[in-house]
């Protein structure tokens, strides 16, 4: 053991003591004072996962509204808000199912509330239910004619609007608004109680539209309706392979 | 010499061929090797929207915001809904719509639009998720049921991981410093509900589910629809499936 320190010259002996004793403390540091959670990353995902899952609830879900609103609930079910959840317009209510007392939930009651999704918007779905909150009657709380929780139209759809909705709001506010379903379609009576197995008739034909829309057509209605010569107009496409009947388009 | 000179000749070619090479030491992992397919009763979360019916009413932002505790400032969002108009020009526009804003009147007066429709957006939790790749410390991660988390204790506020996002899902939590983004709402799953945003959706244009369920909403969803999902080419593989998406939606 002497002959080995006599063969290192004093400064690299000293040089290998620090250097040891700097191992040491190294190892002392990486193994017994950083704490085990510090190095070990997938129980630090674990806790992550823990707390992410300890995360206060605020939106109850449809289910516990139902608990204590059977009425409105089974009203709301009938209805054409029946996949709408309660939260959707009320805002959240755990806190509310908590403590019903203190609690309460809010009520929309301003005339800006329903228009966010009831207000005409191009780039809405076509045929889904829409006003223009500036036109349709003004300074009016909605819920002064509509029940929220069973939303109808004021008067209730007759005829071919009552099961044809999505295709009479879209005429509604198009060219053709003026025209009857029955000026294209033949409805037979029996199609109110069997729907599917009686069908209404379509029209067939180019000349059909031509009765408005030919260049000379005599029909009464077509004095300002927009007119083509069938002959040279389309080819070999019938009307509606171009035009949507319901929605026609129109130049500018 | 001549055998030593042999033997060197012969290892550098061996060494040269780069098959060999992969061979050996599997330098490129294959596509099986990148992933394990999640075990039969393991869930595994997807998410799917149905764009012809999303109305823009902005009420999973707003329900969002309220279950999460996102910045009321109309820049922090975990999900938002997009805009798109396509005017007959052929020139399409692009803007998010803000939560709660008052409608302003619009009437059909506008021909020049040719189409125009709502994209809800949200963080995708991609199979494959680029800001797990680059987080330096680990703080972000996925979990055994596929959602993408952050662990906000060992999040150093970086970015790194917002620069990533090829979807621009990830934003930087103003009062915590950390990174912060969708969890298709952890606390909620985990108890059985759904995200808040599917809970309030009025016309169900968010589903979610588990993917690996036979029958649920979710999985009906893909079986029913013609499925899209955003910037396939990336391979991030997202888990937020678009149905009736249009080519303008990146």
């Amino acid at each position: 053991m002497g002959k080995l320190f006599e063969r290192f010259p004093d400064p690299l002996a000293r040089l290998l003591v620090v250097f040891l004793a700097l191992v040491v403390v190294g190892l002392v540091v990486v193994f017994g004072l950083i704490p085990k959670s510090m190095m070990d990353v997938n129980a630090q995902w674990a806790d992550a996962v823990k707390r992410e899952e300890a995360r206060p609830i605020k939106y109850a879900g449809f289910h516990a509204c139902a608990e204590c609103h059977e009425e409105l609930y089974a009203t709301k079910k009938k209805g054409y808000h029946r996949d709408l959840s309660c939260e959707t317009c009320h805002g959240p209510a755990k806190a509310h199912t908590e403590d019903s007392d203190n609690v309460k939930p809010v009520i929309p009651a301003a005339r800006t509330f329903c228009p966010q999704c009831h207000a005409y918007n191009p780039s809405r779905p076509r045929g889904f239910p829409q006003i223009n909150p500036v036109a349709h009657n003004p300074l009016k709380p909605c819920a002064s004619c509509h029940n929220p929780h069973d939303p109808k139209p004021p008067t209730t759809p007759k005829e071919c609007s009552a099961c044809h909705g999505e295709i009479a709001r879209m005429k509604a506010v198009s060219h053709h608004v003026q025209l009857e379903c029955t000026t294209c379609h033949d409805a037979p009576q029996r199609h109110k109680v069997s729907p599917r197995s009686v069908r209404p008739s379509k029209p067939g034909t180019r000349e059909f539209c031509g009765k408005c829309h030919g260049k000379d057509a005599t029909d009464k209605r077509a004095k300002n309706a927009p007119k083509i010569d069938l002959a040279e107009h389309g080819e070999k496409y019938v009307c509606w392979q171009c035009h949507y009947p319901h929605s026609p388009e129109v130049e500018q | 010499m001549n055998g030593r000179r042999t033997f060197l000749r012969g290892f550098v070619s061996v060494l040269l061929s780069g098959g060999a090479i992969g061979g050996i030491l599997k330098i490129l992992p294959s596509k099986a090797d990148a992933r394990e397919i999640p075990p039969k009763g393991q869930k595994w979360y997807g998410f799917g929207v149905s764009v012809d019916k999303c109305i823009g009413c902005a009420r999973c932002m707003e329900a969002c915001k309220n279950e999460n505790n996102v910045p009321r400032e109309p820049f922090f969002f975990r999900t938002w809904v997009e805009r798109y108009i396509t005017r007959k020009n052929g020139i399409t526009a692009v803007k998010s719509i803000g939560p709660n804003e008052e409608p302003t009147p619009e009437t059909a007066s506008d021909k020049s639009i040719l189409r125009s429709f709502f994209v809800p957006k949200l963080c995708n939790q991609c199979a494959s998720p680029p800001c797990v790749q680059v987080c330096p410390v680990g703080a972000t991660f996925q979990t055994k049921d596929g959602v993408v988390l952050v662990n906000e204790t060992t999040c150093i506020g970086c970015r790194y991981c917002i620069q990533a996002c090829p979807y621009g899902a990830r934003y930087l939590h103003p009062a915590t410093h950390t990174a912060d983004k969708c969890t298709f709402c952890y606390h909620r799953i985990s108890h059985g509900l759904l995200p808040a945003c599917v809970e309030v959706c009025p016309t169900q244009a968010r589903v979610f589910g588990d993917l690996n369920a036979a029958a649920s909403p979710m999985s009906r969803f893909l079986r029913m629809n013609k499925i899209h999902v955003l910037k396939p080419g990336l391979n991030t593989e997202p888990k937020v499936y678009y149905a009736s998406l249009d080519g303008e939606v990146r």
